[in-house]
């Protein structure tokens, strides 16, 4: 058993439940123990250095003085949300180089009572730990239900290939950590190229039209390849793509399907595990009919609670010019 | 400069120098450690790079460009910086290392401080997201998304129904705050830095 640090992060504990059942529930399997840093806070996502510079540095810097507290062992800090990955690693890196934010963030910290040291935890990923530390051969040693013929796309996303200060990563554009985790689930794995595109991260309560289309780019690419699932390690990518997908159908009027889940789901599927220990089924995108093919049989769903009526188009009755139509529309049957 | 000693002679020699009291320096002081931003090229890579450059008033280059020019105002109240989503292409792109997004931050913070924006969306959902944090010490994402979405879409509130019970019936949102034990600690940090900023 090798033994980490652990940083859960708010979204694991709500929108991203899924992510750390999964994780727990195959935590063993592959030998890993954590250690959760007690009373940790946020780390401030991409919002608290929008609006502050010292205190969203100390924000993070109590969280890594609260790890160094806890340091027996092990001096690794892992997340599994890309976001407090980033944040982590880019406030202990900053700390180092910039020798007066580190006296400021002290400064700050001292009025709590703590203190912390630049370089004192190192931070890594969820990801980074399993691939390089456990290893694929670890991994491929627990499959007995390996994952033949499901075609899955491997999204990063952003923030842990880049901008990867700590050089942790084979490529920033273009990794294969992942690609070879799924190899050795038995996947196919498609050569994904828009593997580390922005999923649009905040931008769906800020700018739709602007996310959308980056949601767009990412589905639609993962279509063009024919994959039947999508695999992400983020909680902000995964609800992006999962939960706005039909949004952004409507607002394209297309038609995608691609389901989104977690790494750790699909390796607690390719371990044996139950489905409903791996938080499955809480998509919106029914990730179902793709794990059938390959003869994984979910749970049905719960009955729907919400029906949504969609109500017809109200017709202008103005004398403007016709508006094109795309051939084999509904409007232009009319 | 102490990074222009370190560096060997022809690129020493080769760094603009820095107007006293300029918006470049300006913007460069308040960036944790060495953004290089002096050193940006013009070459373009950066919005080439930038999934979100086609909204954008001005492209990072442009930016680049302005700030040098000591264009303060145009700068501050350009939609650029609240259009970056963090993906960190251009940084890594950069063919002069510049720390683009963590510029794009500072000019969030600049913006914000002086209140130059002329569309609030972005600014108001990072402040109602640390409010959140400064309260409980976790963020909340119902109380975010209702507080926000009734202040800047409350029209758009009925679609968002099938989302927010989707959420709710999986578990994948709660509707209460939690709210970390040593709360008090956490304030105090972010008080006495926050003092710091002011400095």
């Amino acid at each position: 058993m090798s033994k980490y640090l652990f940083y859960p992060g708010c979204s694991l504990q709500r929108t991203a439940r899924p992510y750390i059942d999964s994780l727990l529930a195959i935590r063993e399997l592959i030998g890993l123990e954590l250690e959760e840093i007690e009373d940790w806070n946020c780390c401030g996502a991409t919002e608290y250095v929008a609006v502050h510079h010292v205190a969203a540095y100390a924000l993070v810097g109590r969280n890594l003085a609260l790890a160094a507290r806890q340091v027996d062992g092990t001096h690794t800090v892992m997340a599994a949300c890309s976001a407090c990955y980033l944040n982590l690693a880019k406030t202990d890196s900053y700390m180092r180089q910039d020798a007066h934010l580190a006296q400021q963030v002290n400064t700050a910290l001292d009025a709590g009572g703590l203190q912390y040291t630049p370089g004192t935890v190192k931070v890594r990923h969820l990801l980074d730990i399993i691939v390089n530390d456990l290893g694929i051969e670890a991994v491929r040693a627990k499959v007995v239900r390996p994952l033949k013929g499901l075609r899955v796309a491997p999204y990063y996303g952003c923030m842990i290939a880049r901008p990867d200060r700590d050089n942790r990563w084979d490529n920033v554009e273009h990794p294969l950590a992942l690609d070879r985790l799924l190899k050795a689930l038995g996947a196919e794995v498609i050569d994904f190229p828009m593997k580390t595109h922005c999923c649009g991260g905040h931008m769906t309560q800020i700018n739709q039209a602007s996310a959308y289309e980056l949601i767009r780019r990412l589905i639609h690419g993962a279509a063009e390849y024919h994959a039947d699932i999508m695999v992400t390690l983020c909680p902000m990518c995964q609800l992006n793509l999962d939960a706005y997908q039909s949004e952004m159908n409507r607002y394209f009027r297309t038609n995608y399907h691609v389901p989104i889940i977690y790494f750790t789901q699909l390796m607690g599927l390719a371990f044996g595990l139950e489905a409903e220990a791996l938080g499955l089924g809480k998509e919106f995108v029914d990730p179902r009919p793709a794990l059938s093919r390959i003869g994984i049989e979910l749970p049905a769903a719960e009955p729907e609670t919400v029906t949504v009526v969609e109500q017809p188009r109200r017709k202008k009755k103005d004398s403007g010019l016709p508006m094109p139509r795309m051939p084999g529309s509904k409007e232009a049957d009319e | 400069m102490t990074e222009q000693q370190n560096l060997p002679a022809y690129q020493a020699a080769s760094l603009p120098p820095f107007i006293p009291g300029s918006f470049l320096k300006e913007v460069m002081d308040a960036t944790p450690g060495d953004s290089r931003l002096q050193m940006c090229i013009q070459c373009g890579t950066c919005g080439g790079s930038c999934p979100s450059a086609a909204d954008m008033d001005h492209t990072p280059r442009q930016i680049f460009a302005m700030i040098r020019a000591d264009m303060r105002e145009a700068v501050l109240r350009s939609n650029t910086p609240w259009y970056c989503v963090s993906c960190y292409y251009c940084t890594v792109r950069c063919p002069q290392e510049v720390h683009i997004t963590d510029v794009m931050y500072t000019l969030k913070r600049m913006a914000i401080r002086e209140k130059l924006y002329d569309d609030s969306t972005a600014p108001d959902f990072s402040q109602t997201f640390i409010g959140y944090i400064e309260n409980f010490g976790r963020s909340f994402e119902f109380g975010l998304a209702t507080r926000h979405n009734l202040r800047h879409r409350p029209l758009q509130l009925p679609s968002m129904v099938p989302f927010g019970l989707g959420m709710l019936t999986k578990g994948r949102m709660d509707l209460t705050p939690q709210r970390i034990e040593n709360i008090e600690q956490l304030q105090a940090i972010l008080n006495r830095a926050i003092e710091l900023e002011a400095t």
